[in-house]
């Protein structure tokens, strides 16, 4: 009886632990959904108003918020994002490739497993010390090279958010190419290739889906960085594709919002979630693109 | 293998070593400069903030609107009060959760497709911007659930953040473990669950940790979500201590208080240095970034010593 008894009791905790744990993975759901929850009811707010207009958001080419005569059209702020995750694409995209091909495919064992920690603290040093390193130290010396670069410039800051995302676009990009079998590199040996052309026309094919993914998230990781931007780019809405001039993205928008004293309801501070959903949904398109890549990627080997 | 190819084996002669030979070149160039970048981005901060690094004021005094007798008393002790409730928040949901993906997954019918609902959510989580988290906060904890600009506001935004590393990390540390080890507990008549507790846990647990001093080590940097949730940058007093001398040490009505009294952190306090004009606070900046580098430097390579630790302890 006793024996029956005490299996009943660790049957009934087997099943509450069950429970739990599922409702622990549940509840992550609850995340996105919140968000998206959040962003659509609070955006309608902002839309509701008489001043604004979905078309004049999606095509306006002025952004004034805080002027008497408000305009809310989102160009200015894509604008600014865009070029400078495009600057940090053009910086990182080749220095990324160049390192994950090195480190997978030349590099001795030892280096490969000291660098790629160096490169993976990368995304761990606090975005505001990218901010003052950019703003404070690189920018100053780039302007004795760069005329006419302001003091605040979507040049320097798209150049350090390129190095801030290598962890993406190297260290990623190098687990896919590490991720090849040796088999296929040895039958390339085997037909007289170099490591060279092995690297590039084998390795690197085989496992273009994975660096492709990881090129994919780094550019995410860059629309969406904020306190460098905040801090060195700048906080001027501006419709240039200059990167000299000072340039205000969609995240640094809401730091600005969130840094006065709007109270809620107000026209301003829900203009912030409507730019969180026009956020949210370049970034979630991006991050399922690269999700998809790299389940191929698992697929393949 | 791949070292010990004989050069003549090379068809087309020394024209293709010197291609190789560039690469190795770009390469190893390449990786001298990122290591170079990082160094010269601590030693920026080491020289700007030297003479509020040495002084030992800078950390025992509040902010002050003269920058030579600012502080960031407020701000680190912000910092480790905010980390506390993350931590909390991400293990007790992180955890059980990596565990039921791995472990208790059906992976079929109603409950399967859930499943992969959870692990495509949990993909797509860990790739949304910081910033779109302090939104999610703004809305749902300030304004729903009305805990205020409050460090429990601020515990939860930064302990959701972190799940995804910590999902992941999880499920991996778990993944390494040989399947005989189950089937063995599950022969001498263990429950799921005791051998989750018994074995799983205990075997995973320095991948467990790993994955979670990284994913805390970013968070404590972390600023833009703080931000949009209405962290303030001058705090001029301590939240009340929940620890008291008399029994029994733990004071429950202080400890309420704490969670839902107003705060800063250290990178909040830097980007309010580093926004100002004057370059005395500059210097102050660069200081309290320097603090804030090293922690996170800290706890990078006490996750890199136990992951490669770990790896040596359990050979499968």
């Amino acid at each position: 009886m006793q024996v029956k008894a005490n299996l009943t009791i660790k049957r009934l905790i087997d099943k509450i632990v069950l429970v739990a744990f599922f409702a622990a993975g549940f509840i992550t759901i609850f995340v996105t959904v919140g968000i998206v929850y959040v962003l659509i009811t609070e955006g309608i707010k902002f839309f509701a108003f008489p001043e604004v207009t979905l078309k004049e958001f999606l095509t306006g080419k002025e952004w004034t918020p805080t002027f008497f005569d408000k305009k809310f059209g989102i160009w200015p702020l894509a604008a600014g994002t865009f070029l400078i995750a495009g600057i940090a694409m053009l910086v990182s995209i080749p220095v990324g490739l160049i390192l994950a091909i090195y480190l997978s495919e030349f590099a001795p064992h030892k280096l490969r497993e000291t660098v790629k920690p160096i490169i993976e603290f990368l995304e761990a040093v606090p975005t505001v010390v990218y901010g003052y390193f950019a703003l404070l130290a690189l920018t100053p010396v780039f302007q004795k090279f760069v005329p006419d670069l302001n003091s605040f410039n979507a040049l320097v800051t798209g150049i350090v958010l390129g190095i801030m995302i290598l962890p993406y676009t190297a260290s990623m990009a190098e687990d896919a190419m590490h991720s090849v079998p040796q088999r296929i590199r040895e039958a390339s040996f085997a037909l007289g290739a170099t490591r060279f052309t092995t690297a590039i026309k084998v390795v690197l094919p085989a496992s273009i889906s994975g660096v492709i993914a990881g090129f994919i998230l780094g550019a995410s990781r860059a629309i969406g960085e904020t306190m460098v931007v905040a801090i060195a780019a700048g906080m001027y809405p501006n419709l240039t594709l200059d990167p000299r001039e000072p340039v205000q993205t969609m995240t640094s928008y809401i730091v600005q919002v969130a840094l006065g004293d709007l109270p809620h309801g107000s026209l301003e501070y829900q203009s912030v979630f409507a730019v969180g959903l026009a956020l949210f949904i370049i970034t979630f398109v991006f991050n399922s693109i690269a999700i998809w890549l790299k389940s191929k990627l698992r697929e393949a080997y | 293998m791949r070292e010990s190819l004989p050069l003549d084996t090379y068809k087309e002669g020394r024209y293709v070593i010197g291609k190789d030979l560039i690469f190795i070149i770009a390469g190893l160039i390449l990786v001298f400069l990122v290591m170079s970048l990082l160094l010269s981005v601590i030693i920026v901060l080491v020289l700007d903030g030297w003479t509020r690094l040495v002084d030992p004021s800078f950390y025992t005094s509040f902010p002050s609107r003269f920058p030579e007798r600012a502080g960031i008393l407020s701000a680190w002790v912000g910092t480790v009060y905010v980390m506390g409730g993350a931590i909390f928040w991400s293990i007790i949901i992180g955890v059980p959760a990596g565990i039921y993906l791995e472990e208790y997954a059906r992976k079929k019918g109603v409950i399967g497709y859930i499943e992969r609902l959870i692990e495509i959510n949990i993909a797509n989580l860990a790739a949304v911007p910081s910033i779109i988290y302090g939104l999610l906060a703004l809305g749902v904890f300030v304004y729903i659930f009305n805990f205020g600009e409050s460090i429990l506001t601020a515990g939860l935004t930064l302990g959701i953040m972190m799940l995804p590393v910590i999902v992941t990390s999880t499920r991996e540390a778990i993944r390494a473990i040989p399947k005989d080890i189950r089937e063995a507990a599950y022969a001498v008549g263990a429950t799921k669950w005791e051998t989750v507790r018994d074995h799983i846990i205990p075997y995973s647990l320095g991948g467990i940790l790993t994955g979670f001093i990284v994913s805390a080590s970013r968070a404590i940097g972390e600023t833009a979500p703080l931000i949009t949730i209405g962290a303030l940058t001058f705090i001029a007093f301590l939240p009340p201590s929940p620890i008291t001398s008399d029994f029994p040490f733990i004071s429950l009505k202080n400890f309420k208080e704490v969670l839902l009294s107003p705060f800063t952190v250290l990178p909040i306090q830097i980007f309010n240095w580093v926004s100002r004009p004057q370059e005395a606070f500059h210097i102050n900046a660069a200081a309290a970034g320097f603090v804030l580098l090293v922690l996170t430097l800290l706890m990078n390579a006490l996750a890199y010593i136990i992951r490669y630790k770990v790896r040596r302890k359990y050979k499968w």
